[in-house]
């Protein structure tokens, strides 16, 4: 075939498409070059000059994954010379860093290091160029930028564009006075970051990284007057094991309760149990809007938008400020728990909410900010003080000394602990979709959502936007308003396309009638709080995991779960009632645009 | 090789004998293939500093598809010591659009960019004048393409024609990943042909009098006659147009101030050629092709220069890549600490092994020559780097 | 709308509002502002639809395109071998002098600014500066007191 082509690569003959770089060839070939500023998500920069290897025939080095694979090419990639150009380069860029692993937070997980390490750097060959020191922006809620750990890969630049479509960040000056800056380097929370993580993520080195808050987590455990309460969202339980030595996509659900519970924790409970409560919510909030707008012919904003995610939120609110009554009025599972910590879990234990410390353990940077939103206290209080990252749970447990490989399991407490499927699916890109119509067909109709075994497979996977339609037929009278009404959905991961949806709607031209969308490419599994590395391969792992553990449940849709029933009885009363809208809805506000 | 003395020439700044546009009419009578293989049969190589085949250039860019093309005149003349780009804008503009003009015959392109450097911004007047002119012409003629002035903004890596693109897309001037070439994917993504001023006016000239006579000038592997901005200890500070292939020595004879030193060939991106060498020497042979000279005397030390070099390179990378970025920085520290005496003399091997890994792996010609100057300096005048 | 509004708008029609419009649009700003503030990258971010630090990234790649306040003369100075060579150093040196600043800094009656800058292309004539778009070449102590004065007097 013409379209494929023969290489050598150290010896080994590989075949590959026509316009695969050397790098993918070597891949095929199982031979790894060294990269760093590349990255799986992102467009090829080139810029690094880690990955450069030898080509029979041309003058200079190439760099692997720049340059595209040719017929008869033969690539060396250890030759005496390319080894002492890639120390060089990695001796360079040491040069520039600002060295204290000692102290740093990506020590061990760090792209730097583990070149350093490999190549035997020896600080002594280069004088450091390290520019002075400019305190760590720490303004941002979930982000911090400390620009001396700095390799200037431009990978959170390319994933603030490529991927988020935002472009917070930028490469600035040149030559020697080139580096990653905001618009007129103004401080993190000042520009049009949505705090969504991604840059982290794919940041090499500890350059960029989520704010830390868990010293204050240990303290408060070790205050015997504090009862400190923990909520771990569903991505957490398929992430954490990575962090902790298991294979990516390995649940660790019950050893991460009892490490939690070993910890210190006075009750260890799931955010399963209000993204269920938020299905009742939302998807009652979905019906209540077809309603308006069919029977009372009320001018309502459609398509209705999922709002839990809290780094899409803010891009709406930054990005497209004038249409903010799509959002669903929802707050996140995270917010419901801790409206409903200091108030319901508060009633019923008998603890005073002043002296609950209600924490989530999320895979998500955004939740740190949106738990810190001046309108969370929706309780009297703080309703969460602290949001924490499936990577900082991870560091908590190793600094706990347990042997978390061999940690009996065990289950979520009560109250607030119990969970369905419904609520485990949430962690992947389409999920809340999943889950809301498996609860919003069935309202609406008496019957079970028509796909086979609950799966509404249209909405699963990594295509950027998916869609999804149901035709609603003997609907219960109640709903009679929807008979024939053919229901439109759509599921949008990653800002990207979080764009793409918004400018439909902006134009007029939306098709759907309610969407869902995620910030984090892969939805919440791939979130910004996430063991790094995250790529397509992993989180297609994650993915499975949270599926499997939804298909292994007897429970698979959020109305029957029985604690949540008994919250509305005893507590909430109905769903959208004056409870609900006080502690679980809120409202947006309109940010600046650039 | 045939070694022929310093001869002076007097055909690009000649006036013009016949009317550009003459020559313009005449030329887009011919096959376009006749005037590719005109070209290439000439042996002229492109003037900007890397000294590629100008014919080949023009063949390719015949040959790609897309459309529209564009042709680019390099005029972002920021190697120091060069100024003979800005002569030729002022005094015979007209060539340089003829130039382009039978370019945009060859290839099929439709829409031709000069970028200028904004350091002379003050031509732009005198350019548009002209520009009007011909277009008049090239209406008259039947030639679809049209001229329009891109003002450059201070920043030396965009010179470098995939920078140059990017700084015209409205970007940062990072040069890009090759290939694509911009013969095959260049500005917007269509089929983009760059050449330097100089290259443009060369090829006209080839048109005009024919490869066989062009070839009379110059030597086997470097045709033509060229021009060569001169300055420095000299008393003939200036632009002068010669015939390629001639000894520094010849040139030193003429041009230097009788105390001549070094004399740098290419700009800052080229070699420093010291005093034993200038016989041995042939301008323009292995290295940029540029046209830049500059004469240093006996007075002045080639530390200050190297330093003053490598403070060029440091601020005008474009900062991207690491070799380059850092490495300028490195380098320039490098040979204060040493005259400092912080870090020993043999550190000046360690810094000259960092300019082989730069010429190795920068991504673009700015980083890979830096070690041309570093090199030839630090061996050269070791003791001066020391002491 | 504001007057910065007014000239974005402005070039905006000349330029369009494709990205390629971006560099010839700073450049608009600069030469009647003397500089981009913030809120005129905020104006062109809007009118391209790219982000703020889109705009501040690539102005800031250009040493032309100045972000901060400028005077409304922009003398820079060739800071480059040749210029070097020839005495340049002497020549800075009296500029600091009349003008009573620093390199980077700007005069208080926001008249005049003082920059080094690279090659200028007149190095067979240096030491060389340029004022905004004009060249000065072969300067001398005298030389630069006199063109100094003569913008100070009549400019
Ligand atoms: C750092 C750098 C600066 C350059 N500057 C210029 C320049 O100012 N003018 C120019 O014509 N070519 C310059 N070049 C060369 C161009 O990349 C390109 O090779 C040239 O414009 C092609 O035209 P030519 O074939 O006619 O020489 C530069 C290259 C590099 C790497
Ligand atoms: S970013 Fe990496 S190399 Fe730098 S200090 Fe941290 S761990 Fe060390
Ligand atoms: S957190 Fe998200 S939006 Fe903010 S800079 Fe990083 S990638 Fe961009
Ligand atoms: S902040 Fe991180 S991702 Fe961004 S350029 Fe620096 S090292 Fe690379
Ligand atoms: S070699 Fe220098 S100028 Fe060229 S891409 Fe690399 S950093 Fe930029
Ligand atoms: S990984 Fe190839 S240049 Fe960085």
């Amino acid at each position: 075939m013409e379209n494929l082509i023969n290489l050598t690569i150290d010896g080994i003959d590989v075949q590959v498409e026509r316009g695969k770089s050397i790098l993918e060839a070597a891949k095929i070939a199982n031979v790894r070059i060294p990269t760093l500023c590349h990255h799986d998500d992102l467009c090829v920069a080139g810029n690094c000059r880690v990955c450069v290897v030898e080509v029979i025939g041309r003058p200079r080095l190439e760099a692997s994954c720049a340059v595209p694979a040719e017929d008869g090419m033969k690539v060396l990639t250890s030759t005496p010379k390319v080894r002492t150009a890639r120390k060089d380069i990695v001796s360079l860029l040491v040069a520039e860093h600002n060295t204290q692993c000692t102290t740093c937070y990506r020590s061990t997980n760090c792209e730097l290091q583990s070149l350093s390490a490999e190549y035997n750097i020896d600080n002594d060959d280069y004088i450091s160029v390290l520019k002075p020191q400019k305190p760590i922006d720490k303004s941002s809620w979930s982000v911090e930028k400390d620009d001396s750990k700095c390799v200037r890969c431009q990978r959170c630049v390319r994933t603030c564009a490529e991927l988020q479509h935002v472009n917070a960040l930028t490469a600035s000056g040149k030559g020697n006075h080139m580096k990653i800056s905001t618009f007129l380097e103004l401080p993190m929370n000042d520009v049009v970051c949505t705090n969504c993580g991604q840059c982290i993520t794919h940041c090499p080195t500890g350059a960029l990284t989520e704010r830390r808050y868990y010293s204050d987590i240990w303290e408060a455990i070790g205050d015997p007057t504090k009862h400190v309460i923990i909520n771990t969202a569903p991505s957490v339980r398929v992430g954490l094991g990575e962090m902790l030595g298991f294979p990516i996509g390995t649940r660790v659900t019950g050893k991460m309760v009892t490490a939690l519970k070993k910890m210190g924790f006075d009750s260890v409970l799931d955010t399963d149990f209000t993204a269920d409560l938020t299905i009742i919510e939302e998807g009652s909030e979905f019906l209540q809007r077809l309603e308006d707008a069919l029977v009372h012919k009320k001018q309502v904003a459609l398509p209705m938008l999922t709002s839990c995610s809290p780094g899409w939120v803010k891009f709406i609110e930054h990005m497209y400020p004038n249409h903010l009554d799509h959002l669903s009025t929802c707050k996140s599972p995270q917010q419901m728990f801790g409206a409903l910590a200091k108030t319901y879990y508060a009633e019923k234990m008998g603890i005073k909410p002043e002296n609950i410390v209600s924490v989530a353990g999320m895979p998500c940077a955004a939740k740190k900010f949106e738990a810190n939103r001046p309108e969370m206290k929706s309780s009297g209080y703080q309703d969460v003080d602290c949001g924490l990252t499936t990577r900082e749970l991870g560091h908590m447990i190793k600094q706990s000394g347990l042997d978390f490989t061999n940690l009996q399991e065990s289950h979520f407490d009560s109250l607030m602990g119990e969970s369905t499927g419904a609520a485990v699916i949430f962690g992947a890109t389409g999920g809340v979709m999943e889950a809301a119509l498996r609860t919003v067909y069935e309202l609406i109709t008496g019957r079970p959502v028509p796909f086979e075994n609950l799966n509404i497979v249209p909405v699963r996977g990594l295509e950027g936007i998916k869609e999804a339609s149901v035709k609603l037929e003997n609907c219960l009278p109640k709903y009679s308003f929807l008979e024939g009404v053919e229901a439109r959905f759509a599921v949008a991961h990653g800002l990207k396309n979080a764009r793409i949806i918004m400018d439909q709607i902006a134009k007029g031209e939306s098709p759907y009638h309610f969407i869902e969308v995620m910030a984090c490419p892969g939805g919440c599994i791939g979130g910004g709080g996430q063991p790094i590395p995250t790529n397509n391969a992993i989180r297609r792992k994650r993915i499975e995991a949270i599926y499997a553990e939804d298909e292994g449940l007897a429970k698979r849709k959020s109305h029957d779960n029985e604690e949540l029933k008994k919250l509305y009885q005893d507590f909430l009363k109905e769903p959208l009632g004056h409870k609900s809208h006080k502690l679980l809805h809120t409202k947006y506000r309109k940010r600046n645009r650039y | 090789m045939a070694e022929k003395t310093l001869k002076k020439v007097d055909i690009i700044f000649a006036e013009y004998l016949v009317s550009p546009y003459k020559i313009l009419e005449e030329t887009i009578k011919r096959p376009k293939n006749e005037i590719i293989q005109e070209i290439l049969d000439s042996g002229l190589r492109g003037r900007g500093g890397a000294g590629f085949p100008t014919g080949l250039k023009w063949k390719f860019g015949a040959s790609a598809k897309a459309e529209p093309k564009y042709i680019v005149c390099n005029a972002d003349e920021g190697e120091p010591g060069t100024f003979k780009d800005r002569e030729i804008l002022t005094k015979v503009p007209r060539k340089v659009f003829l130039g382009m003009g039978i370019c945009a015959f060859v290839t099929g392109a439709t829409k031709g960019i000069l970028y200028l450097r904004a350091e002379y911004n003050y031509l732009i007047p005198s350019l548009n004048n002209e520009l009007q002119i011909f277009h008049e012409k090239a209406k008259l003629l039947g030639l679809d393409f049209n001229i329009t002035i891109f003002s450059g903004s201070g920043a030396y890596v965009c010179g470098e024609e995939t920078a140059l693109i990017e700084s015209m897309e409205g970007k940062r001037g990072e040069p890009r990943n090759k290939p694509p070439f911009p013969v095959q994917s260049g500005y917007l993504g269509k089929p983009t042909i760059v050449n330097n001023v100089e290259t443009f006016v060369s090829a006209s000239m080839v048109c005009r009098i024919g490869a066989v006579e062009y070839k009379k000038l110059g030597t086997e592997d470097q045709s033509g006659s060229k021009l060569f901005s001169i300055s420095g200890d000299t008393h003939k500070a200036g632009v002068y147009e010669l015939e390629l292939g001639m000894k520094v020595s010849e040139f030193v004879e003429e041009f230097g101030d009788g105390d001549t030193k070094a004399v740098q060939i290419g700009g800052v991106a080229g070699v420093c050629v010291p005093r034993k060498n200038f016989e041995a020497t042939i301008i323009g042979q292995g290295s940029s092709s540029g046209g830049s000279t500059m004469v240093f005397n006996s007075t002045r030390s080639m530390y200050n220069v190297l330093h003053n070099y490598l403070e060029f390179f440091q601020e005008e990378s474009c900062g991207q890549c690491t070799p380059c970025r850092v490495g300028c920085q490195q380098l320039l520290k490098g040979i204060e600490a040493i005259k400092a005496g912080t870090k020993p003399a043999e550190y000046l091997n360690q810094l000259m092994k960092l300019t082989e890994t730069m010429k190795l792996t920068a991504k673009c010609g700015l980083g890979q020559s830096v070690g041309n100057s570093f090199n030839s300096i630090v061996t050269n005048f070791r003791e001066e780097m020391i002491y | 709308m504001a007057d910065i509004q007014v000239l974005v708008k402005e070039l905006v029609n000349k330029y369009g509002t494709k990205r390629e419009a971006l560099i010839p649009i700073l450049q608009g700003v600069v030469a009647s502002e003397r500089y981009l503030s913030s809120e005129a990258m905020i104006e062109i971010a809007k009118e391209l639809d790219i982000s703020a630090a889109e705009v501040y990234g690539t102005a800031t790649f250009y040493s032309f395109l100045e972000t901060v306040p400028r005077g409304k003369y922009v003398i820079r100075i060739c800071r480059t071998i040749v210029c070097e060579m020839n005495g340049k150093k002497d020549v800075l040196k009296i500029l600091e002098e009349i003008l009573k600043i620093k390199v980077g800094e700007t005069t208080m009656d926001k008249k005049f600014s003082l920059l080094e800058t690279n090659c200028i292309g007149w190095c067979h004539q240096g030491p060389a500066m340029l004022i905004n778009d004009e060249v000065y070449s072969q300067l001398t102590s005298d030389k630069v007191r006199e063109i100094i004065q003569d913008y100070i007097r009549n400019k």
